[in-house]
């Protein structure tokens, strides 16, 4: 019917579109923060919502991952002689990498989720109109509100995270392979920077935390209003906030830990 | 008392029109036209119900009053105020003064009874908690649920959600009142219930109420004034309930009277019936 | 949950993550082991600096005694211009040296403070004349490479063939 580059180029039309579509929302939400800042419970709802709610994944997953850290560097440390130095490798792999990035995975798929079927619902049973029937903007009442509880919540869930993957590892590896403890300790202390490495993982959070909820926030309002449309909007939102980590991880890595 | 554009109530039959509808076009994209040189008026204080079959634009009707979505040609005015979309100032302070009945209720899941009927209480004044406590249970004992005020809303049932949407939407004590389809789905009782209430307040607020519904017999027995649309927002007839009740022209008695075959034709059009069975008759 | 107790578990949960950073940076990291507190700058030139990277420790007997906090190049006399912030109770005479060493095999660089004799010790902002570079490796081999041929009487190599490997 139309021939392969006219369909090409609808489809870079259609995709600029989108990521225009996308730029105009988040400045909504972004001029709508000092309004949902006035009523700070809204977003301590969602704190709890989005934060507390979603510890045990991310202190399970953290201290699992921690384990098996410690267990797979050990084998590879050990034909190097450098067993001592598990504890530095294993925070530095938590600290700067999977903290941030498995921790925003759990929370796209967790919480990211559960704020699309949300707003997605609440748009289908006809809530948003009537609360701008109202005149009241849904915006600043229900979508930045969550957006502001997820970008806090995030950094907190990845500092937890590689908290409790150190932890999990120092028991695997002193207890269970025999590491020094002191050692264990003082070559992890003298090899991570807090600014460099910690630091940075940390601002590595704060921007997934933007983006997996922002994504999540944006297919919940923008879904077709029917049992399907929340569906495909849930998936879609844990497909691109996951992508989208992972893209921005490649880049911020690259701008953060290489001169 | 809530504020300052409160008018005094039970004025006695005001005969201008609180709701302008001037050559209204309107489509949701350029391929179809829903609305196709509509023009209408609402007067203040009466109950106006807008009947029709699906598809024929009430609903629409409904949110280009609301400014919900943008006119094509012609305006809407509000109070003699042509409603302007993009000038969101002018759109939140005309929907003050106005209270919409969603189809389903539209009330809030994650918050109670009380807190729904509450929430444009607490959003637009700075009333005391005290007061706002006052006013909520009267708007739910007027509507006969004052009883219900702590149940989440998980717990109620469809003809009480209703009912709790309607004391929400006139927390604020409205000039206008819109339903959208109030009697869909709900028992014989629920639907009288419904029915006395909408007119009920409106003769007592003094309000302008209208009403979308395709339920004949419930409209007409609370309407001041009908009208009747047909697809493409073309208005078919208007008048007193009795006037279209007693019509002679095809199309109202139609739908007046339920007749599964009129003007509105039963069959789809389709391939003649010889074709499709591949027969001769 | 009412209201009261949704925000003291919110409250809970950003004490969690502060106790989390607190515990990263201090026990997972090196914030505790070295705190700015008051210290002095002095400056080392070297040839070489190696691998000297900035926030390098700066040992003395072993013990570290300040960071690196920053390593530029003098272009007129295309040093390497590297400045130390030394803790402020460590004073060194003025003819301490410094030198460029690796922690074990192949560890990071750091720089090592030798103290002189001088009875007088630096000030904040002088620069520590004597120093030593960082060892590359492809000298330390020709250098080897040529002793052992000096040693067996055979020519010396060219230092094209001793650079390769």
């Amino acid at each position: 019917m139309t021939n392969p580059l006219q369909a090409l180029g609808r489809r870079v039309l259609d995709a600029l579109r989108a990521l225009g579509h996308n730029a105009v929302f988040f400045g909504e939400l972004l001029r709508s923060v000092p309004a949902a800042l006035r009523r700070p419970f809204l977003v301590v709802a969602q704190v709890h919502a989005i934060g507390n709610l979603s510890l045990l994944i991310v202190m399970s997953s953290g201290l699992a991952v921690g384990f098996v850290l410690a267990l797979q560097m050990y084998y590879a440390l050990v034909t190097y002689g450098a067993a001592e130095s598990l504890g530095l490798i294993v925070n530095l792999s938590l600290v700067r990498e999977l903290g941030p990035v498995v921790t925003a995975l759990l929370f796209a798929g967790r919480a990211g989720t559960s704020l699309t079927a949300e707003i997605g619902l609440m748009k289908a049973g006809e809530q948003l109109a009537a609360m701008e029937m109202m005149a009241i903007d849904p915006k600043s009442r229900v979508l930045t509100p969550r957006l502001i509880g997820g970008i806090i919540a995030m950094p907190v869930l990845a500092v937890l995270f590689s908290a409790v993957g150190i932890l999990g590892a120092y028991v695997v590896a002193v207890y269970l392979i025999g590491v020094d403890s002191g050692n264990f300790w003082s070559i992890m202390q003298n090899g991570v920077d807090v600014w460099r490495d910690v630091g940075n993982g940390i601002v590595k959070s704060f921007v997934f935390g933007v983006i997996c909820t922002f994504v999540a926030v944006y297919q919940g309002y923008e879904t077709n209003a029917t049992p399907e449309g929340v569906a495909h909007a849930t998936t879609r939102t844990v497909v691109i906030a996951s992508l989208a980590v992972l893209a921005s991880d490649f880049v911020l890595t690259a701008l953060m830990f290489t001169h | 008392m809530p504020s300052e554009t409160h008018r005094p109530h039970a004025e006695p039959a005001g005969s201008d029109a609180l709701i302008e509808v001037d050559h209204v076009s309107f489509g949701y994209d350029a391929s179809r036209a829903i609305l196709s040189d509509l023009s209408l008026s609402f007067k203040r204080g009466k109950v106006t119900a807008i009947l029709g079959g699906s598809g024929c634009g009430k609903t629409t009707l409904l949110r280009l009053i609301g400014g919900v979505y943008a006119v094509n040609k012609g305006a809407v005015r509000f109070d003699g105020e042509v409603i302007d979309t993009r000038n969101r100032e002018q759109l939140y302070r005309l929907r003050r003064r106005l209270g919409m009945l969603f189809q389903f209720g539209a009330l809030f899941t994650d918050l109670s009874v009380f807190e729904n009927v509450a929430f444009p209480l607490r959003e637009q004044t700075d009333f005391p908690e005290a007061m706002i406590r006052d006013i909520v249970l009267m708007k739910l004992n007027a509507v006969g649920l004052r009883g219900a005020a702590q149940l989440r809303i998980a717990e109620v049932s469809g003809g009480m959600a209703r009912r709790i949407a309607l004391a929400r939407a006139i927390a604020l004590d409205p000039e206008l009142i819109m339903y959208d389809e109030p009697f869909a789905g709900l028992d014989l009782i629920s639907m009288g219930v419904a029915a006395n209430l909408i007119r009920t307040l409106n003769d007592v607020t003094g309000a302008t109420s209208l009403v979308v519904s395709h339920d004949v017999a419930e409209c007409m027995t609370i309407s001041d004034h009908v009208i009747l649309l047909a697809t493409q927002g073309r208005i078919v007839a208007q008048g007193t309930p009795a006037e279209l009740m007693n019509s002679t022209e095809p199309e109202v008695r139609q739908f007046v009277r339920g007749e599964p075959d009129g003007p509105v034709k039963f069959h789809y059009p389709a391939r003649p019936l010889a074709e499709d069975f591949g027969v001769t008759l | 949950m009412g209201k009261r107790s949704i925000e003291i578990m919110v409250g809970l949960f950003v004490v969690l993550g502060i106790v989390g950073v607190v515990f990263l940076a201090l026990k997972a990291a090196n914030l505790g082991s070295f705190s700015s507190g008051d210290t002095y700058t002095l400056l080392a030139r070297f040839d070489n600096i190696g691998g000297l990277k900035v926030r390098a420790p700066v040992r003395s007997a072993g013990v570290t005694v300040g960071r690196v906090a920053s390593i530029t190049l003098d272009a007129k006399t295309y040093q390497g211009v590297v400045r130390l912030e030394v803790q402020r109770e460590v004073q060194f005479p003025s003819d301490s040296s410094a030198r460029i060493l690796t922690s074990g095999l192949l560890g990071d660089q750091y720089v090592g403070l030798e103290p002189g004799a001088e009875e007088k010790a630096f000030v904040a902002g002088d620069t520590i004349k004597q120093t030593q570079s960082a060892v590359v490796l492809e000298s330390l081999i020709s250098q080897f490479l040529f002793s052992k041929a000096a040693d067996s009487g055979s020519p010396a190599p060219t230092a094209a063939s001793g650079a390769k490997k």
